[in-house]
């Protein structure tokens, strides 16, 4: 089988290896999506990681979206708020051990909405009711196709996406994803006709779109929507009767102008409550806490509430970590703190990483929010395709020793694109990073 | 004509290609067709009386929740009047929640004592875990899971940490096993009466089946291979494809612990049929008097091979009342399953922050060990207090020795020996015993008058006056003499 092939294979979810039949399909297809390079950069750099000490000419993780920028500040209200940790009062400890109702603790809920508001500046008041807890956003995105879509239906996504979002939309609610083509002669930005196309392509196969799922600020891009795109969007979502899923959890890491705008302000312009609007959200990016497991859904339509809610309890918070944060998270000096600071760093970082790129003579797209920016190194491509860019990739991991994630792991449609991390190393190893790349850069150059 | 332009009507509002007319608009159109609507045909596409709304999944409006059986609508009316000594001493009292309340002081005591467990005193600590998000889960935590499963067995079985899948919980494990054992449509036979929420955990998103085995009071409920044999018939008869048998053991609605032969004769008949055997022992922590409890890791042991068939699911909300935690797991014999499984934990890991909590509570033996028998020694005693209470009042159970509940017997207060009778009666001690406990119907026992009453989510005085409501209830009540 030739390597075409094999790729059909693999978007189609058939392994190389025998189905198992006594296994479910599930189990034994590749909808797990772990053959990508996005997931093979990242064993490479788990089998010899960097260590400026121990492992000084190891990898250097640049293909993991984490924000370890600012868990100082976290640490220190920490310590000023030992009560948040100190469960062990008997009533608080018997109230939160028996807590497991899909609601979620109310105070949890009204901290996280009240979070989500002041990420937006206030201009939209987010109601706790509609909140539903998941545990992280993985799992929000995915209780979301679970209600929205039956198997065999497609949801359109702009590319260049997530590569989770192939699993997580897809893998065990058996939704599919059409891309919306975006190009960088725009700036990737989403147009109309891009969408209509998609639409159309998706109805010409004889598929059920149930809606359009964006992310913004953008992954891998690191860029936010247009009120005008979001309005664009909303519009074309009602007009269709589909629905429209805004994954806002980069909204807290926009650093820089233009102003974010959050599909809750477009809503809140018009004069009726769309049912067809639904938020996603977490702590992972912008308070840097993965490991905690704390997303919500945020849903205009009743219905998708009640169902999500009941289907939460296949993914429900620990209500230790609840409890932790609803006590930070209605600290609103913190919080207001934390949001400014957090910007403050996150711009810093990016300014360092940028200018190391022009050093390396290596374009990048104008970047005002996420913990990554989208490069071009096009211009290193032995051959403008896709074989081009894995071959760029495998000598960037390989010989330069950095773990960046390909463009292709993203459906991106023209070659050589890559996301480049800047927000989960220290800035010393970032400038390690920096020259690495600019003496790759200069290798290529005396060579072509 | 009209027929076909009905249909393809129906067909383009259930696919979402009829747009912009209104609910009424619609129903002008049919009628003008002189065809019968059915409104409710108009509301399960997603048509509300007003405009047309965004349709939403087949899986968010059917009713595989659940939430519409007895056993979630009497936790709702004690939400709405629950008892309390002081404020509410008419209100309903609990006893349909299995929830273990017996034991907090000990988890108290302990967690004052070690600080760390709470991340209270470390904060490089707070980083490493606020970052882990692997789905493998935190080393120290599996392997403290699976030598707290060791030690509930008695130390007669190792596990090991690498074969241990973290779950939010064991709702989240045993959906996630029939993702990995099961494909839409197949069937996973379950022995009758079990677990209400399994309707929902088992089939609601994965399109799995479940067919009963059928267990009778004739033999104490125990499965037998004839009623084994009866359904995997029963299901080849119907062209459904088994996968599967999942038990609970020890038993929830029963109280009861399963033999070693009964799991021997199930670990056989799946492996001649190739089928897997999924058990669930979530309780295996709340077994308080003997027969002991039998692990079918323990039966796995004695046989001299390694069954890739054989799945066990267990959690920290029974054992050790945990169940706001969100800790489960599944162990798995079979490597694939523990990969995919473990890929698809991504959509329901546990707190790293609760990982680290548990993984330093269990990794101390000396506190296990003690934890494990004082637990069963006061689930021992209250359920002691529950059954003498019931004699008093007339009411006989079957013999439990395990769990938070008792499985009782109350045919002989049926107004008719039906469902009818059952729900009758299950109302009758709702809203004028003030109990909530749960019919056996939502357990599908086929035995109408069977209820199951839960003893450790209470204090004790609650209990006491529990029991007064049971025997007044009972003596204003005559034997119907209907069982």
């Amino acid at each position: 089988m030739n390597a075409r092939g094999e790729e059909k294979c693999r978007r189609v979810g058939l392994s190389k290896r025998k189905r198992n039949k006594n296994l479910s399909e599930k189990a034994t297809c590749s909808g797990h999506g772990e053959d990508s390079p996005y997931f093979a950069g990242w064993e490479e750099y788990r089998r010899n990681p960097y260590d400026p000490l121990h492992n000084p000419s190891g990898i250097i993780q640049m293909g993991l979206a984490e924000n370890r920028l600012s868990s100082g500040v976290v640490e220190e209200w920490l310590s000023n708020h030992p009560e948040a940790l100190m469960i062990s009062n008997r009533d608080l400890l018997k109230d939160l051990a028996l807590y497991q109702d899909y609601h979620g603790m109310p105070a949890f809920r009204t901290a996280l909405a009240n979070f989500m508001g002041a990420l937006g500046r206030n201009k939209v008041k987010f109601e706790a009711e509609r909140i539903v807890n998941t545990a992280g956003t993985t799992a929000a995105n995915e209780v979301l196709m679970f209600c929205l879509a039956d198997p065999g239906d497609v949801f359109l996504v702009p590319s260049p996406y997530y590569p989770g979002f192939d699993r997580d939309l897809r893998w065990r609610t058996g939704v599919e994803i059409v891309p919306i083509h975006c190009y960088s002669s725009n700036n990737f930005q989403i147009t109309k006709s891009a969408v209509k196309s998609a639409y159309k392509d998706s109805q010409n196969r004889n598929k059920n779109v149930r809606g359009i799922l964006i992310t913004n600020p953008c992954n891998p891009l690191g860029t936010t929507s247009s009120a005008k795109t979001l309005k664009m969007l909303l519009d074309f979502t009602q007009k269709k009767k589909i629905h429209l899923v805004c994954d806002e959890i980069y909204s807290g890491s926009v650093f820089s102008s233009p102003q974010f705008h959050s599909i809750a302000e477009i809503v809140t312009r018009e004069s009726s409550t769309p049912d067809n609007v639904h938020i996603v959200y977490g702590l992972s990016k912008d308070l840097g806490l993965p490991g905690f497991r704390v997303g919500a859904i945020y849903s205009y339509n009743n219905t998708v509430v009640t169902a999500a809610r009941r289907m939460s309890s296949f993914c429900m918070i620990s209500s230790q970590t609840q409890y932790l944060l609803s006590c930070m998270l209605s600290d609103s000096d913190f919080v207001e703190c934390y949001i400014a600071e957090n910007k403050k760093r996150l711009e810093e970082r990016h300014k360092l990483l940028v200018s190391g790129f022009a050093k390396a003579g290596i374009k990048h797209l104008n970047g005002n929010a996420g913990l990554f920016c989208w490069v071009n190194m096009s211009h290193l491509l032995t051959s403008n395709d896709l074989e081009g860019e894995l071959k760029l990739w495998k000598s960037i991991l390989y010989e330069t020793k950095l773990n960046i994630s390909p463009g292709s792991s993203f459906n991106c449609m023209e070659p050589g694109w890559f996301r480049v991390c800047f927000a989960e190393s220290n800035i010393t190893t970032m400038e390690v990073a920096l020259q690495r790349l600019q003496r790759f850069a200069e290798k290529y150059k005396a060579m072509y | 004509m009209k027929k076909s332009i009905y249909i393809g009507l129906i067909r383009g509002l259930e696919n979402g290609r009829v747009e912009c007319l209104s609910f009424e608009l619609v129903l002008l159109l049919l009628m003008t067709m002189r065809m019968n609507i059915c409104e409710e045909k108009c509301i399960s596409v997603g048509l509300n009386k007003s405009n047309i709304t965004t349709s939403v999944s087949k899986r968010a409006t059917c009713n595989t929740h659940g939430e519409e059986s007895p056993f979630f609508v009497g936790w709702d009316d004690y939400r709405k009047n629950p008892y309390d000594r002081k404020l509410n001493p008419n209100g309903v009292i609990q006893m349909g929640l299995a929830e273990n309340r017996l034991s907090f002081d000990l988890l108290e005591g302990w967690l004052r004592k070690h600080p760390e467990a709470l991340m209270a005193s470390e904060q490089n600590l707070f980083k490493e875990l606020a970052l882990y998000q692997d789905y493998h889960g935190l080393e120290a935590f599996r392997k403290a899971m699976a030598s707290f499963m060791e030690t509930l067995r008695g130390n007669r079985v190792k596990f090991e940490a690498e074969r241990i899948v973290n779950t939010a919980g064991a709702t989240a494990a045993n959906e996630l096993l029939m993702f990995c054992l099961a494909d839409p449509g197949d069937v996973f036979l379950v022995p009758t009466p079990y677990y209400a929420g399994f309707d929902r955990d088992l089939r609601w998103r994965t399109g799995v089946e479940i067919m009963p085995i059928h267990c009778y009071s004739s033999n104490n409920f125990e499965i037998t291979k004839s009623a084994v044999v009866s359904a995997y018939k029963e299901a080849q008869n119907r062209k459904k494809n088994v996968k599967g048998i999942l038990i609970t053991n020890p038993c929830n609605p029963l109280g009861t612990t399963s033999s070693a032969k009964i799991l021997k004769m199930l670990l056989d008949f799946s492996r001649e049929m190739k089928i897997h055997l999924v058990c669930d022992e979530i309780y295996s922590g709340s077994v308080f008097c003997s027969p002991r409890f039998y692990s079918i890791a323990e039966i796995v042991v004695r046989e001299n091979y390694s069954p890739d068939n054989v799945h066990i699911v267990y959690s920290l909300s029974k054992d050790l009342g945990l169940p706001g935690f969100r800790v489960g797991a599944i162990y798995s014999y079979n490597d694939t399953v523990v990969t995919a499984a473990r890929r698809m934990s991504s959509f329901c890991m546990v707190s790293s922050q609760t990982q680290h909590l548990l993984a330093t509570m269990l990794s101390d033996s000396g506190f296990v060990n003690y934890y494990i028998a004082e637990n069963q020694k006061r689930l021992q005693e209250r359920y002691k207090v529950l059954v003498s209470g019931l004699d008093m009042a007339g009411i006989r159970h079957l013999e439990g020795n395990a769990g938070l509940f008792c499985w009782v017997n109350m045919s002989h207060l049926l107004p008719s020996n039906d469902l009818d009778g059952e729900l009758k009666l299950w109302k009758r001690i709702l809203y004028e015993a003030r109990l909530n406990i749960s019919p056996g119907s939502s357990f599908k026992c086929m035995e109408p008058g069977w209820f199951r009453v839960c003893f450790a989510d209470m204090n004790i005085s609650t209990m006491e006056v529990a029991l007064q409501r049971f025997q007044d209830f009972a003596r204003v009540n005559p034997c119907t003499n209907l069982s």
